[in-house]
C-alpha cells in the first residue's frame, strides 16, 4: 500500500515537476523579455530631447517652479526607480498621467480607443485565418491551382496596408459605394460595416504570407514518404490529407499565424491612420508629435506585451500539435 | 596564398550563360524593373518633364492628359515627375537599411558562431528580445529621439532588421563551423578572423545576398509606412509613401491618381525585389 503510493507519488512528481519547471522557465523568459523591452522604451522616451516640466511651466518659469514640477512629476529620481514605479502601477491599470491632457490619466485616453483597435485587429485576424488558409489549401491541395496561387500571393505580399487603403477606398467605397470611406462606426453591426475595408487592408499582406506558407508546407508534406505510405495503405485521400498532410503542416502554419497576429497591433496603427480611425495606433502617433510620452509608453508596452503573449501561446500550441516536443520537455 | 580547401567553385562563364538562357521571364522582368528603378532614381532630373516642386495653381488636381501623364496634385505639381523623383528617396532608404543591417547582422552572427559559449548565448537572448519590437515601434522611438526625417527611420529599421539577418546567417554559419575544412584551416595555423572572413563568410554569402535582397522589399514597405504616417521624410520632398498620404484628400474628392500611382510603384518594386530574393535563395539552397 505505502509502497505503491510512494511509487505513484514519485512518478507523478517526476514528470509533472519537469513540466512545471519547463513552464516556469518559459514564463520567466517571457517576463524578462517584457521587462527588458519596456525598460528600453522607457529609457528611450526619458532620453528624448525636451523637458516636460518646461512645457508645463508656462512662459518665463522660475528655476524653483521647474524644480517643483520635476518633483511633482517624479523626474528628480533616478531612471531605474522611476521605471519600476511605473512597472508596479501596470497590474493596477495605473499608466500615469497624460502630459498634454492634464485632467485625464493615460488609462482614460486608452479606454475608449482600446475597443476599436481590438475590434479591428480581431476582425483582421479572422480574415487572415479564413482567407489565408482557404487560398493556401486550394493551392496546396490542387496541383493545377499551385501556379496561380503562387503568383497571387507574391503580388498580395507586396501590398502594404497603406497602399491597399486607397485602392480599396477608391474601388469599393467611392466607386461602388458598398462601404464607408472613413471612420470606425458605433455599435457592433455598424462597426463591422465600417471596419471591413480597414480590416481587409490590414489583412491582405499577412494573408498572403499565411497562404504561401500553407501552400508550400502542404506540398512538402504531400511529397513526403509517410504520406506515400499512407496512400499506399489504401487510406481514402481525404483521410490522408486531413490526418497526415494537414496535421504535420499545422506546425509551420500556426507559427506563421502566431507571428502574424503578434504583429497586427503595430500594423493597425498605419491602417487606422489611413482610414481616419481614432484608435490606439493613431493615439500613439499623435502623442509622438505632441510629446505626450506617457501615452506613447503605454501603447508601445501594450504592443510588446501582446507580441510576447501571442508568441508564448503559439509555443504552447506547438506542444499540443507535436507530441515530440512534449516528451523532450517543451523546447526544441 | 590559396586556401587549403577551396570554396565551392562559383559559376564559370559558360554555365552562367546557360543559366541565363534557362532563366524564367519573371526573373528577367524583376531584374529589368530593378535596373529601371535605379536608372530612374539616378537620372530623374534628365527624365522628368517638369520640376518636382513647381506648383501651378491653374493646373491643380487635373486628370490624366498628354501634358501630365499621371495628372497633377492639389497644388498643380506634375505627379509623373514626382513619381520619378520619388524613386530617389524611396530607394535610398531601403538600400541604407539593408547595407547597415546586413553588415551588422552578418558580423554578429559569424562572431557568435566563432566564439560560441556565453557570447553566442547572450546574442541569441538579445535577438529574442529584439524580435518583440515591431519595426514601426522602433521607428516611433527613433523619431522621438532624433526627430523625423530620413535618418531616424533608417537607423530604427537597420536595428529592427539586424536580428532577422543575424538569425539566418547564424544557423548557416553554425553548419559551416562544424565542417571538416574549418578544422583543417585551424590546423594549418590560420588565425580566427582570417578563417571567418576568408572561409566562413564566402560560404554563407549566397544566403546573405538572398536575405539582403528580400529585406530590400520589406524595408521599402516599412519605410513607406513610416513616411505615410508622417514620421519619415517630410513634405514637400517626393517619396512614394509620402505621396500616398499626400493624395488622400484628392482621393476622397474622387481623383485617386497620386495615391494610386505612388502605391503601384511601391507594389511593383517590392514584387521585383521579392522575386529576385526568392530566386537567389533557391540558388543558395542548391549550393548548400
Amino acid at each position: 500500500m505505502t509502497l505503491t503510493l510512494h511509487s505513484a507519488v514519485s512518478r507523478f512528481s517526476g514528470r509533472t515537476l519537469w513540466r512545471i519547471r519547463a513552464i516556469v522557465r518559459r514564463l520567466a523568459g517571457a517576463v524578462l523579455t517584457v521587462v527588458v523591452a519596456t525598460f528600453a522604451v522607457y529609457a528611450a522616451l526619458a532620453a528624448a530631447p525636451g523637458d516636460p516640466a518646461l512645457a508645463l511651466a508656462g512662459r518665463n518659469p522660475t528655476p524653483e517652479r521647474i524644480a517643483q514640477l520635476h518633483q511633482e512629476l517624479g523626474l528628480d529620481r533616478p531612471l531605474v526607480v522611476r521605471y519600476f514605479d511605473w512597472l508596479s502601477g501596470l497590474p493596477r491599470g495605473d499608466l500615469g498621467q497624460s502630459i498634454v491632457y492634464r485632467n485625464s490619466s493615460v488609462a482614460d485616453l486608452l479606454g475608449p480607443r482600446f475597443g476599436t483597435t481590438v475590434f479591428l485587429v480581431v476582425y483582421a485576424a479572422v480574415l487572415i485565418l479564413l482567407l489565408g488558409l482557404l487560398l493556401g489549401v486550394l493551392g496546396g491541395a490542387f496541383r493545377r491551382l499551385n501556379g496561380p496561387m503562387a503568383a497571387l500571393t507574391s503580388v498580395a505580399l507586396a501590398i502594404p496596408g497603406f497602399v491597399a487603403a486607397p485602392i480599396l477606398v477608391s474601388a469599393l467605397a467611392l466607386g461602388l459605394g458598398w462601404f464607408p470611406a472613413v471612420g470606425a462606426g458605433s455599435g457592433f453591426t455598424d462597426q463591422l460595416w465600417h471596419l471591413t475595408l480597414p480590416a481587409l487592408a490590414l489583412a491582405i499582406g499577412w494573408c498572403a504570407w499565411l497562404a504561401q506558407i500553407t501552400r508550400t508546407s502542404l506540398r512538402a508534406e504531400k511529397a513526403s514518404e509517410h504520406v506515400g505510405t499512407a496512400t499506399g495503405r489504401g487510406l481514402p485521400p481525404v483521410t490522408v490529407f486531413r490526418r497526415h498532410v494537414l496535421r504535420n503542416a499545422a506546425i509551420p502554419i500556426s507559427t506563421v499565424y502566431g507571428l502574424t497576429v503578434a504583429g497586427l497591433l503595430a500594423g493597425a496603427a498605419v491602417v487606422e491612420q489611413a482610414f481616419g480611425i481614432d484608435g490606439l495606433g493613431t493615439l500613439m502617433l499623435r502623442s509622438v508629435s505632441a510629446k505626450d510620452y506617457n501615452v506613447v509608453l503605454a501603447v508601445a508596452s501594450l504592443i510588446i506585451i501582446a507580441f510576447v503573449v501571442t508568441t508564448q501561446l503559439v509555443d504552447a500550441l506547438h506542444t499540443v500539435l507535436d507530441p515530440r516536443l512534449r516528451t523532450k520537455g517543451g523546447r526544441k | 596564398m590559396t586556401a587549403v580547401t577551396s570554396t565551392p567553385v562559383t559559376a564559370s562563364p559558360p554555365s552562367r550563360l546557360r543559366r541565363w538562357r534557362k532563366a524564367d521571364p519573371v526573373l528577367i522582368l524583376s531584374v529589368l524593373w530593378c535596373a529601371l528603378a535605379i536608372l530612374v532614381a539616378v537620372a530623374a532630373p534628365l527624365l522628368a518633364p517638369y520640376d518636382p516642386s513647381q506648383t501651378d495653381i491653374l493646373a491643380a488636381a487635373q486628370g490624366l492628359s498628354a501634358q501630365h501623364w499621371f495628372g497633377t496634385d492639389e497644388v498643380g505639381r506634375d505627379i509623373f515627375t514626382r513619381v520619378l523623383y520619388g524613386a530617389r528617396l524611396s530607394l535610398l532608404g531601403p538600400v541604407l537599411v539593408v547595407v547597415i543591417a546586413t553588415a551588422a547582422g552578418t558580423a554578429l552572427a559569424i562572431a557568435a558562431v566563432w566564439f560560441g559559449g556565453w557570447f553566442d548565448r547572450l546574442l541569441t537572448r538579445v535577438l529574442d528580445i529584439a524580435f518583440a519590437f515591431p519595426p514601426l515601434l522602433l521607428a516611433v522611438l527613433s523619431v522621438v529621439l532624433f526627430g523625423p526625417g530620413l535618418t531616424a527611420p533608417v537607423v530604427a529599421l537597420a536595428v529592427a532588421y539586424t536580428p532577422y539577418i543575424a538569425r539566418v546567417v547564424r544557423s548557416a554559419a553554425l553548419r559551416e563551423r562544424h565542417l571538416p575544412y574549418i578544422e583543417s584551416c585551424t590546423l594549418a595555423g590560420l588565425s580566427g578572423p582570417r578563417i571567418c572572413v576568408r572561409h566562413i563568410l564566402p560560404n554563407v554569402l549566397p544566403l546573405v545576398r538572398a536575405q539582403a535582397v528580400t529585406s530590400l522589399g520589406s524595408s521599402l514597405l516599412d519605410l513607406g509606412a513610416i513616411s505615410f504616417v508622417g514620421l519619415g521624410i517630410q513634405p514637400p520632398s517626393a517619396e512614394w509613401g509620402l505621396m500616398v498620404a499626400d493624395g488622400r484628400t484628392a482621393l476622397l474628392n474622387g481623383s485617386p491618381q497620386e495615391s494610386l500611382a505612388a502605391g503601384f510603384m511601391i507594389i511593383i518594386t517590392v514584387v521585383a525585389f521579392n522575386m529576385l530574393g526568392e530566386r537567389l535563395a533557391e540558388r543558395a539552397e542548391v549550393r548548400a
